[in-house]
């Protein structure tokens, strides 16, 4: 019986659960035909713009992944993700922000009879960027931007340390359930009012823009640039996958589930639930920071809008329709919701003459939306990837060699094989 | 000696005016006289002049004074080209004057404009003219010219009306208008009296008075201004330079005052070097090393030793010209002890003042904490009572706002359309709530975080769907004539009717709220079957009959709150959204299940938010942000809110 046990462990964690290598061929067979149909590198059949709305695609199944493992695996319904996603965007804009008027002040500057002083060319960056509130000096935030490293950090630290921070104080004093929800939500309004005031020192509502070029790549054609911020964002969804399921594979997935499904018992069985959900939780920030970071140079403007609430109450819907509790639900759900927000609110849909009303979707999308959400709540809780289910519930299931009934001397699957 | 030639003179003129015209007939009237005496400037019309001639007039103090004053304002009076005669003319038809005597004002006949001048006194003279004629509206019989002349000296006041308004509170018999006028007479004998004494006494008269235009009269009399000498002169206010006084505007000052050499900024050291630039160098350094301003403060220093340019004023010269003068205030805009009774009696005022401010800010957040209480108080009912997460709540307050607003498109009377916006709101959102429990509530009592998403989609849903039929803007909803203005306490404390109504209407609802609850067989049902369902329905209570009116009773009552709410900001599809979030946080940190909870809630959240806004006036959106992080603090020290369940219901 040992025995057994121990070659189900030892079969490889790809064997046991086949779903990633199946995704992983999917991503990549995607992407490989995107680069050949793309202007960037290949035969030119759909345009850059569709890439980056590919790309962003990409990075809203990551940051939907992440909601997946804390809300769909660890039951914790926050509504503060997208405010994390949007700080990752904001900590890489300000270096993009940064270098690119930075170029721009040297240059002008080139043309003056004495070299800038560094004074100078501070003055002159800031004056640029800062020029729409009414200030013309840099606010202490913006203390590391001129650094990519640092920069870069931030995508990671910030949005980290602040899930760690709330968590550590919301999880201690056992706020739970949909009190949770409410302060998460409570913060990402919170963060998104600070940040639309002029004085917050991220130019308030006209937020970061210009973000679409790269400082340094200006000969660079955007179709170029494009698909290879579609490959970051295919490799960073690719890894976070992986990196996923490895942690729900395996004890720690059995823990964080059981926290979902009974929280108390997993406390009275010895575990630490608060140190396992703050780990969650920081751990998926940091993954929506990385995906807000890869996000908003495809996107070319970031401002505080992105982060208020309502983004996140979407990202919940996302994985909810797409299926909660499995990765690929998560991921089918935000590519599947998102594509279809873009063509129905781009105005690409054909309007529905009813005779008495024309039904113009850009007015009628959200509606639809919202209403087939409660539809997927009330009558599909398990969402688009239930129908995945029809299909591997006809093949009876691999208990990996274990008894099929909990008495001693139940039937093993091998002899039930038989 | 003069006088008689004069008299003689007039007597000539009369003769001659006589034989030509018809022309006054008192020609030797007082009035006339008077005006003759002056008619040299009166007719010159200048300005400059014009002051002795008025000046008699008014201290003439009868009423043919009166009138020519204002007659002379209104441009008609007219004089004779040859005898000089002052009369009061109109145009009349063919050319003619009509022509009334200025004693009197009786009438005297018609005679060809061409023989007579018209008095055209400019702006400036008739202002003059206007001051002369307070004096003699102070003491009109009729009381309304009393008032509105107290008004003008109110509005703008002169130095001569000091004595005019002292000579006219003796005889003045209305109550109200003297209080009035020996107020107004001390303002005035603070601001233009000349014995110090009496302003000093004037002053401390008004002791406890907080109003603005005391505060406006006392305010340039402690007017001060920076100076600087070498000695410090005696009862002056030393002013200490890196103390109360930044060393960059205190060099300012000496710079002014030409003590001390500019300050090269980088502006011109920058300018002076690229005028020095020769080839590639300037003072022999290559320009391309010049990218520090060290470098550059090096190269002008030589540039200056060499004669090139102004000497550089380091730093060590700043501090060395700052110590060789001493700065501080003197009073300008009064004598030192007015100045300091004044600035005594500010200080008094500032103190009282804090203590209005305080009081005023006190309301305003009453205020806001009775709107909280309205948005939250149907969410004290759905989520407090029956544990309901109801996302959609800020759209049932759309909903109701938007009610509102469709009745008081079709019924024009103010009063009336919010009398039947408020049950019909309350109509419509009950409905609505009562349809939402049983389609998609219902189905998830026991999961409430699918009931939080459902009723998100919901909300999403309700939002758009009142975008697509009343559009984007803000729609007005017009609260009725008796509710505008304040009801005002001094010149601090005000309220504005519509706020007291909304807090009426806040403690109303949380009267019917106790009533239903405690009082009928809806909240004896309700209360049982949200403590034990099975046990309810055991005693023959319906429980899902229960459960849909209590959640059309809450959002029945988040429609008659979005008619107040409509009523005090603007009715848009997103008005409901902008609650939310505060409305959760009010019943949370109040307390879930306790409606006295949500009251404390919503005073701590309100009067909290006022407070961290009087701290930021500027801005709001911060005080929002402080507020919400002051509640995540607060949650930390009570998870359960202000008033915290005990026991069994807890747990549930």
């Amino acid at each position: 019986m040992a025995a057994i046990a121990l070659s189900a462990s030892r079969r490889s964690f790809v064997m046991r659960y086949p779903s990633v290598v199946i995704f992983i061929g999917v991503l990549a067979l995607f992407t490989l035909g995107v680069t050949i149909l793309a202007e960037g590198f290949g035969i030119g059949v759909i345009s850059t713009s569709f890439v980056k709305t590919l790309g962003k695609t990409l990075c809203l199944c990551l940051v939907a992944l992440a909601m997946d493992l804390v809300w769909g695996y660890c039951g914790i319904l926050s509504l503060g993700h997208m405010a994390f996603f949007g700080i990752g965007g904001y900590a890489i804009g300000m270096w993009l922000m940064y270098a690119r008027t930075e170029i721009i002040v040297r240059e002008s500057l080139a043309a003056a009879p004495l070299p800038p002083t560094p004074q100078e060319i501070s003055d002159g960056i800031a004056g640029q960027i800062f020029g729409v509130v009414g200030a013309s000096e840099f606010p202490p935030i913006w203390a590391f931007a001129h650094s990519l490293p640092l920069q870069l950090a931030a995508v990671v630290l910030v949005p980290g340390l602040i899930a760690l921070v709330f968590g550590w104080l919301a999880f201690r004093s056992r706020v739970t359930g949909v009190y949770l929800s409410i302060l998460t939500q409570a913060m990402t309004l919170a963060l998104s009012l600070y940040l639309f005031q002029n004085d917050s020192g991220l130019r308030g509502n006209n937020g970061l823009s210009g973000l679409q070029n790269l400082p340094g790549l200006s000969d660079v054609p955007q179709s170029t640039i494009s698909i290879l911020f579609f490959w970051a964002s295919a490799l960073a969804l690719g890894l976070g996958y992986v990196i996923c399921a490895w942690m729900v594979s395996g004890k720690f997935g059995s823990v964080i589930r059981a926290i979902r499904d009974d929280e108390a018992r997993v406390r009275f069985l010895g575990y630490s639930v608060e140190a396992y959900k703050l780990f969650i939780f920081t751990f998926t920030a940091v993954i929506a920071g990385i995906a807000g970071a890869l996000y908003y140079p495809q996107a070319g403007i970031i401002n505080p809008a992105e982060i208020a609430p309502i983004a996140s109450i979407y990202l919940a819907v996302w994985v909810a329709i797409g299926g909660r509790g499995r990765l690929y639900g998560a991921v089918i759900g935000a590519a599947f919701v998102s594509l279809l927000s873009t063509w129905f609110t781009g105005g690409q849909a054909p309007d529905i003459n009813l005779g008495f009303y024309t039904v113009q979707w850009v007015d009628w999308w959200t509606i639809l939306l919202g209403l087939s959400f409660v539809a997927v709540t009330l009558f599909a809780p398990r969402g688009i990837g239930g129908l995945f289910d029809l299909i591997s519930e006809r093949r009876h299931p691999d208990r990996n060699g274990a008894s099929l009934g909990p008495d001693p001397g139940a039937l093993r699957e091998k002899e039930a094989d038989q | 000696m003069f006088v008689v030639i004069r008299r003689i003179a007039t007597c000539l003129l009369l003769c001659a005016a006589l034989t030509s015209t018809a022309v006054a007939k008192e020609a030797d009237a007082p009035i006339q006289t008077l005006l003759q005496s002056h008619g040299a400037e009166i007719k010159k019309s200048s300005r400059k002049s014009i002051g002795p001639a008025i000046d008699a007039l008014a201290a003439s103090g009868t009423p043919d004074a009166q009138t020519v004053l204002e007659r002379w304002q209104a441009k008609e009076m007219w004089f004779h080209k040859d005898s000089g005669l002052f009369v009061f003319g109109q145009e009349a038809d063919g050319g003619d004057l009509a022509l009334f005597d200025v004693a009197g004002g009786g009438e005297i006949g018609t005679a060809p404009k061409k023989d007579y001048k018209q008095l055209k006194p400019n702006s400036g003279i008739r202002g003059m003219i206007a001051a002369a004629l307070v004096q003699f509206q102070l003491n009109a019989p009729d009381p309304a010219t009393r008032a509105i002349a107290l008004d003008a000296i109110e509005r703008d006041a002169e130095v001569s009306h000091l004595a005019a308004l002292r000579a006219s509170i003796g005889p003045e018999r209305d109550l109200t208008l003297k209080a009035r006028k020996e107020r107004i007479e001390r303002l005035l004998t603070i601001r233009f009296a000349e014995d110090d004494a009496e302003r000093i006494a004037a002053i401390r008269g008004f002791s406890g008075d907080l109003s603005v235009d005391l505060r406006a009269a006392l305010n340039p009399l402690v007017q001060t201004k920076l100076e600087v000498a070498t000695d410090l002169p005696a009862d002056a206010k030393v002013v200490r330079v890196g103390k109360e006084l930044a060393h960059d505007e205190a060099y300012a000052l000496l710079v002014e005052r030409d003590l001390a050499p500019p300050r090269t900024d980088p502006q011109t050291l920058r300018e002076t070097l690229i005028a020095n630039i020769e080839g590639e160098e300037v003072a022999g350094v290559k320009v391309a090393t010049l990218d520090t301003d060290d470098a550059r403060a090096a190269v002008y220093a030589t540039l200056a030793a060499s004669g090139n340019a102004q000497p550089l004023v380091t730093d060590a010269d700043v501090t060395g010209a700052l110590e060789r003068y001493v700065f501080f205030e003197v009073f300008t805009g009064a004598p030192v002890p007015v100045a300091l009774a004044a600035q005594a009696a500010l200080h008094d005022i500032e103190a009282k003042l804090a203590l209005s401010q305080t009081v005023d800010l006190a309301l305003d957040g009453l205020s806001l904490a009775s709107i909280y209480f309205l948005a939250a108080i149907g969410l004290a009912i759905t989520f407090g009572v029956m544990g309901v997460i109801n996302m959609a709540h800020g759209e049932f307050i759309m909903m109701g706002a938007y009610t509102g607003y469709v009745v008081q498109l079709f019924v024009p009377d103010y009063t009336l359309s919010i009398l039947l916006a408020i049950p019909l709101a309350f109509a419509v959102t009950f409905g609505a709530g009562v349809a939402m429990e049983r389609l998609v509530i219902r189905w998830l009592y026991h999961r409430p975080l699918e009931t939080l998403l459902a009723t998100f989609g919901v909300s999403i849903a309700l939002q758009q769907l009142a975008k697509n039929i009343f559009g984007t803007q803000a729609r007005p909803l017009t609260a009725p004539g008796w509710l505008d203005g304040s009801l005002v306490f001094n010149d601090v404390i005000a309220i504005s009717y519509i706020r007291i109504a909304i807090f009426v209407l806040a403690m109303i609802f949380l009267a019917v709220f106790l009533f239903v609850m405690n009082r009928t067989r809806l909240g004896l049902e309700v209360r049982a079957v949200t403590q034990n369902p099975r046990m309810a329905s055991s005693m023959g209570i319906n429980p899902d009959r229960i459960n849909m009116l209590t959640f059309g009773f809450g959002s029945g009552i988040a429609g008659i709150a979005g008619v107040a709410i409509g009523l005090y900001a603007k009715v848009t599809s997103e008005m409901g959204a902008d609650y939310i979030v505060q409305s959760f946080m009010t019943v949370v940190v109040g307390g879930v299940g306790n409606i006295w909870g949500t009251l404390l809630g919503a005073t701590l959240v309100g009067t909290l938010q006022k407070g961290i806004e009087w701290l930021n006036p500027s801005n709001t959106l911060a005080a929002q942000t402080y507020m919400i992080l002051f509640i995540i603090l607060f949650i930390q020290f009570r998870p359960r809110g202000i008033i915290a369940l005990k026991g069994r219901a807890a747990e549930a």
